[in-house]
């Protein structure tokens, strides 16, 4: 092989990796944080990418209702819980946050969509559609769920999914969709050719990498997660709302979906149904990561991707063969390295 | 005077095995009460039920407002602490975040201002700021814990077994500071079984045997009490006729 393939399928490799590692984060965030393995983060990557190309082409995105009946929903079940306490200012805050917001973006979408908005506000949009849509579905789904075993909300995250899907091929079609560049233009480096919306893909990634740590590390609130997902009880009893924690990781882990879906769509056609072989791909990152290091996941997720364009140009029919396999020597590896663990009681 | 914390007629059970049998506690403002007794008696228990994270049935009433309805988090906002038994700290974060989580739901400035308290109350955290909870030793994530309740301003700081598993000197300091938060205007409820210590500094204690209470009044009228010694050592069992 030459030195020109070899380095277009690293660049190639590095970028879809970039995304990886971003969605690896956010599984190793909700993991840790709710013991959610989220499956629908692909989801949350389709969603994301296929409103903002239906946006782009001047369509409306049927996300935008979704996201206005779910609020109603969270809503519905906030008031529920807390039937034997209400007063004014909850009632007045969850209608808020659940069905006016919703609502208000529900109408810009439909204003915009009708003149082909410029691509600042469909990203703008699509991510905040799709945030809206993790939020409300941590508390739909998973909020009452929270103090059950991993399989159970394993379970409740392959129905979600299920869900999800069918839904998005309800309101995207099974056709095809792909979105605008975010940034046009390209320059040479040699052999190599760097698209502006490659460039777009390694900015973000590495913007959000760096986002995410400061996050972590300096903020209030980034601490109170990293104290959740290291004990809950004791979060609990420092006045940590494990509901609130769920909520900052889902609405985190929604917005990197949908973020890495709109980088993805202008590259490479998406369908109702692309997110979950790419959320699979985050997932072999954060399983090598062991569903705890960042850090490890982010260098296995380069890896993943980089596996991924050497064997489609080798051996494309099994691509994807390729990458699952992967696995099989990790999980064994690991299996051998630590023995069993017990589940978390809280 | 009315009782910050008054439990009444409470039952706790793990499924159908009673853990906890019709227990009646009062703590008054800026008082020690402490319940002595041996292992397994259920002190652990009652703890965790008044905390919110077992469920109680009967009547707990804390700065006069019922707790029924409470979650953890809620009595914690309250004033309620409690420093549990495992510490439950944040053992791969830093002293300094393990502290400044306690005061989550209180104001920035103020938090600042209680992170120096606690480091004047405490001087071994002060040195140890930057090292990871996991890291200490068994006293100071002791005094960890202790400062990351105290972090949340607690009307009421319920300490469960403080004195477990550490030297005698650093078990001397902890009871020494739990007599400085009640100088400061904080209430304890502590539980031990060590039960001379606890007794020396405590005003008001419960005797407690296999879930119930057999003996209460002053601490040092317990302390007087011959029936005492076997009762936290737990070979006693004609409590119910004890008084």
């Amino acid at each position: 092989m030459n030195t020109t393939i070899m380095l277009f399928l690293l660049q190639d490799g590095i970028t879809n990796g970039a995304i990886y590692a971003l969605l690896g984060l956010a599984l190793v965030l909700v993991f840790a944080v709710t013991r959610v393995i989220l499956i629908p983060q692909g989801e949350f990557v389709t969603y994301g990418a296929l409103t903002y190309a239906s946006l782009a082409s001047g369509q409306m995105p049927g996300t935008a209702k979704l996201a206005l009946a779910m609020g109603i929903g969270a809503c519905a079940f906030e008031l529920f819980v807390a039937r034997k306490a209400l007063h004014g200012r909850l009632i007045l805050r969850s209608v808020l946050a659940n069905i006016v917001l919703p609502a208000i973006v529900l109408t810009l979408t439909i204003y915009f969509a009708a003149q082909k908005p410029p691509v600042a506000v469909c990203i703008a949009l699509s991510l905040a559609i799709v945030a809206m849509i993790g939020l409300y579905l941590y508390r739909i789904a998973f909020q009452p769920l929270a103090h059950t075993s991993v399989l159970v909300l394993l379970i409740a995250s392959v129905g979600v999914h299920l869900a999800m899907q069918g839904l998005g091929l309800l309101f995207f079609g099974a056709e095809g969709q792909r979105g605008p560049a975010v940034l046009s233009g390209a320059f040479t480096a040699g052999s190599l050719r760097f698209t502006g919306q490659s460039i777009t893909v390694y900015g973000i990634t590495v913007a959000f990498i760096v986002g995410l740590w400061l996050f972590f590390g300096l903020t209030l609130y980034g601490k109170a997660l990293r104290a959740t997902a290291v004990n809950r009880l004791g979060a609990r009893l420092a006045g940590i709302r494990t509901t609130l924690s769920g909520q900052i990781a889902f609405l985190l882990a929604s917005v990197i979906g949908a973020l890495s879906g709109i980088m993805i769509v202008p590259i490479t056609t998406l369908y109702y149904d692309s997110g979950f072989l790419i959320g699979l791909k985050g997932f072999v990152a954060a399983i090598i990561g062991g569903l705890v290091s960042y850090p490890l996941t982010a260098v296995a997720a380069l890896f993943v991707g980089i596996v991924e364009a050497f064997s489609s140009f080798y051996a494309s029919n099994y691509k994807e063969v390729i990458v699952f396999m992967l696995l099989i020597p990790v999980l064994l590896l690991r299996s051998l390295a630590a023995p069993a663990v017990e589940e978390e009681k809280d | 005077m009315s009782a910050l914390l008054s439990v009444t007629d409470a039952h706790v059970a793990y499924g159908k095995v009673e853990a906890v049998r019709s227990v009646a506690l009062e703590v008054g403002e800026r008082e020690i009460v402490t319940i002595v007794g041996a292992n397994g008696a259920g002190k652990t228990t009652l703890l965790s039920a008044i905390m919110g994270i077992l469920p109680l049935k009967g009547r707990v009433n804390f700065a006069g407002q019922d707790l029924a309805r409470l979650d953890i988090e809620d009595r914690v906002a309250m004033g309620l602490g409690l420093v549990p038994e495992h510490r439950e700290l944040f053992v791969t974060m830093n002293v300094e975040d393990n502290l400044e989580l306690g005061a989550f739901r209180i104001e920035r400035s103020r938090a600042r201002a209680s992170i120096e308290r606690i480091y004047t109350l405490f001087p071994r955290l002060k040195e140890r700021r930057k090292q990871l909870a996991g890291t200490l030793s068994g006293g100071e994530q002791q005094m960890l814990a202790m400062g990351r309740a105290l972090m949340g301003e607690p009307k009421l700081l319920m300490l469960d077994e403080p004195s477990l598993g550490l030297a005698p000197i650093i078990v001397a300091d902890i009871f020494r500071i739990v007599t400085e938060l009640k100088a400061s205007g904080v209430s304890v409820l502590l539980v031990e079984q060590n039960a001379q210590a606890a007794l020396k500094i405590a005003d008001q204690a419960y005797v407690m045997e296999l879930g119930e209470f057999v003996l209460s009044g002053r601490a040092s009228d317990i302390a007087a009490n011959e029936r005492v010694a076997a009762s936290y050592l737990g070979f006693e069992h004609e409590g119910a006729s004890a008084i």
